[in-house]
């Protein structure tokens, strides 16, 4: 059975539609990239499966594990398994990490009625989760991406996802200001997170990031729209052919 | 003005005290007699409407109908048993609950009547020098009735490890009835100490959110409601050269009392001084915090927190007096504004033509947890020198949406996050505390008032 089911998805921000009838089936463990130019409604699609509140669901729909997603609210769909990582995790002073994931991973267990961990039992699950993206604990006292670089950021969300273990991981963009090195521990990080109890969907403007998470589909969004679908190779194919062969937009750096 | 003051001014008894002491009182009852109390037209306390002290008929505080529980007195603690704490309950010290261990030799923590029964001498230099009179008619008031508080001397070259606590308490039975605390805090050239100055009201709700845990009331009221009472506190603080004190400042009235109180510190050449002002009890409450950086190089760093909700008023004055050259102040105050509740906040910063090359910086921020809930705040800087850096900047806003969205689609609902965030909110000044065990207890004071579990 599929654990994610799109059909016809239109979305506005304000006035303007973004997502003009987005189909896409994502069955459990596929890992399906999702590529564009700027402006295609790729970060969109993201946003809305998670529920961002700047967006305004105008047709359509989303099955998810055999659930109206779109009815559900944020928190609900995260309690359920979604998990979205953030092309800009917001700066949170004043909360530490260790807090927060605790704070996280305790509603989501909650919500599926499972036991709370205290803080020392859920310390020795941080310090295991910790090593997934090659960090250490003293990243446990720090305020939530307060004054962490952008590559920190992104450890930060993969650390997130790897604490929370969800069904359905949407990575936005995770690529996008990462120099190399750091751009080799997330893609670790993500690939040891693959599952055949996981679904991801990959949201990137390049290639490049698929070099290191290889997906099984990818799509190319234009305009709103899935211009086109395939395996793996067709990240190839517009990475030496560009997006305009496609799309018959320039694409932009 | 009714006549009440005077009739309790007259009726006051002198106790044992200094020569000097009555002379203090009457210059006190007579500005208070020419200037009464101040009106709405007063710049000083426009957003401030005083009426329902002004109107109000407080009589002296009384001993209280009963015993006040050490067990009670301890809950009130902000650290360790092993810390001093002196414990006045309705304005007059109760040794019997109260924690003198002792002290390092010539460090000298006494009660302002036993101190000027026996110490005149150490008190005499200073009491009245900085929180003058004039100062405003609270203070005139204050000084009129001068009978106890705190005295606190560190001598030079003292270090003092264990912060010493003063805690000011207001039993249930005290409705309609007044105290004037008067503080005199002293720490000598090159001494550090730390000062945890705290307001508690008991009585009103029994979750211990506001006032603190109920206590026997006056049977003639229900145990539910929370005495009206008037606290009118004066603390003067003098740092010496090279002196170093945290002055923490804790206000957890009564919901229904009222609170009104002025700080003066006076600071010697490369004195610090750091004060946390956290108000979050009294129907209205009022600090006026000024520090004056007298001598080159001194510093000062204040930070304040108002949480409020109902039709709670909480407004902080701070006043900064830039004499010298070479001195850094640095201020953050924030407001936690919900239901119908007030804020006000006034900034002002004096630069002399001398103080060249200072460095101030202040910075307001209010965070409405309801439409209804409103702020005046007011930067008011003065500056006569060329050479300096002054930055002022003040903002006023709800909870962003987007930090909101992002803690829930981690799972938390919408109530969790708001109230983590709002917590987050009030972190930032409450994560500026030195000491260990003080930032933890306030820090568990402010998460359970605004219900965010540790």
């Amino acid at each position: 059975m599929s654990l994610l089911e799109i059909r016809d998805l239109r979305a506005n921000a304000g006035d303007k539609e973004i997502l003009k009838g987005i189909s896409l089936t994502v069955n459990a463990g596929e890992v399906h990239a999702i590529m564009g130019p700027n402006g295609s409604g790729k970060s969109t699609l993201a946003q809305v499966l998670a529920g961002h509140p700047s967006y305004e669901v105008t047709g359509g729909s989303v099955r998810y594990d055999g659930r109206d997603l779109l009815d559900m609210e944020p928190e609900e769909r995260a309690q359920a398994g979604v998990f979205l990582a953030f092309q800009y995790p917001v700066e949170i002073p004043g909360v530490t990490n260790a807090y927060f994931l605790r704070a996280a991973y305790n509603e989501i267990r909650k919500a599926r009625g499972e036991t709370e961990l205290d803080p020392i039992d859920f310390y020795d699950l941080l310090e295991e989760k910790l090593r997934v993206v090659q960090w250490g604990p003293e990243i446990a006292a720090r305020a939530v991406n307060a004054g962490f670089s952008g590559g920190e950021k992104k450890r930060n969300e993969i650390l997130q996802m790897a604490v929370l273990e969800p069904k359905l991981a949407i990575l936005d963009e995770t690529d996008s200001g990462l120099d190399i090195d750091a751009l080799r521990i997330v893609a670790d990080g993500v690939n040891a997170l693959r599952a055949a109890d996981r679904s991801m969907i990959v949201v990137t403007h390049y290639q490049r990031l698929l070099n290191y998470i290889v997906p099984d589909y990818v799509h190319v969004l234009a305009d709103g729209l899935i211009a086109r679908s395939g395996g793996k190779e067709l990240a190839l194919e517009l990475e030496s052919r560009g997006y305009e062969w496609l799309t018959g937009v320039e694409a932009t750096a | 003005m009714n006549g009440t003051w005077q009739d309790d001014f007259k009726a006051m008894v002198a106790g044992r005290v200094p020569g000097w002491l009555p002379a203090l009182r009457q210059a006190g009852m007579s500005r208070f007699e020419q200037e009464g109390f101040p009106v709405s037209r007063d710049e000083e306390w426009r957003f401030t409407p005083i009426a329902p002290i002004s109107r109000g008929v407080f009589q002296p505080a009384t001993s209280p109908g009963v015993v006040f529980p050490r067990d009670e007195a301890e809950a009130l603690a902000y650290g360790p048993e092993s810390w001093p704490q002196l414990v006045f309950v309705n304005g007059r010290f109760a040794p019997e609950i109260s924690n003198t261990p002792a002290l390092p030799a010539g460090v000298v923590v006494l009660s302002l009547a036993e101190a000027l029964a026996r110490r005149p001498e150490l008190v005499e230099p200073h009491l009245g020098k900085h929180v003058t009179v004039e100062a405003t008619p609270f203070t005139a008031l204050n000084a009129a009735f001068i009978q106890d508080g705190a005295f606190v001397l560190v001598p030079e070259g003292i270090e003092l490890a264990t912060p010493i606590q003063l805690c000011f308490v207001m039993t249930g039975d005290q409705h309609e009835r007044v105290t004037h605390p008067r503080n005199l805090i002293v720490i000598g050239e090159r001494a550090r100490a730390t000062v945890i100055e705290s307001y508690h009201g008991t009585g009103g709700r029994e979750d211990g959110t506001r006032g603190g845990p109920f206590t026997a009331g006056r049977p003639d009221l229900p145990p539910s409601r929370p005495p009206a009472y008037l606290t009118n506190a004066v603390t003067e603080v003098v740092l010496g050269a090279h002196a170093w004190l945290e002055h923490s400042r804790i206000q957890r009235e009564s919901e229904s009392a009222y609170h009104i109180a002025f700080s003066h510190v006076h600071q010697a050449e490369e004195s610090h001084y750091r004060s946390f002002s956290l108000a979050m009890g009294a129907a209205i409450s009022r600090h006026n915090l000024h520090t004056r950086l007298g001598a080159p190089e001194t510093e000062a760093l204040l930070y304040g927190l108002s949480i409020a909700e109902g039709t709670q008023l909480s407004d902080h004055h701070t006043a900064i007096y830039h004499d010298e050259p070479n001195c850094r102040s640095w201020e953050v105050y924030k407001a936690i504004l919900d239901g119908e509740s007030r804020g006000v906040f006034n900034g002002k910063v004096f630069v002399t033509p001398e103080a060249q090359k200072t460095d101030a910086k202040q910075t307001n921020r209010t965070l409405l947890l309801s439409e209804r809930a409103r702020v005046d705040t007011k930067p008011q800087l003065e500056i006569f020198a060329d050479d300096v850096k002054c930055t002022h900047g003040a903002t006023v806003g709800y909870l962003d949406d987007l930090p909101l969205f992002y803690f829930r689609s981690r799972g938390m609902p919408e109530d969790r996050a708001r109230k983590l965030l709002t917590y987050a909110f009030a972190a930032e000044v409450l994560d500026e505390i030195q000491v260990p065990e003080v930032r933890k207890a306030l820090d568990a004071v402010v998460r359970g008032r605004l219900g965010v579990a540790s």
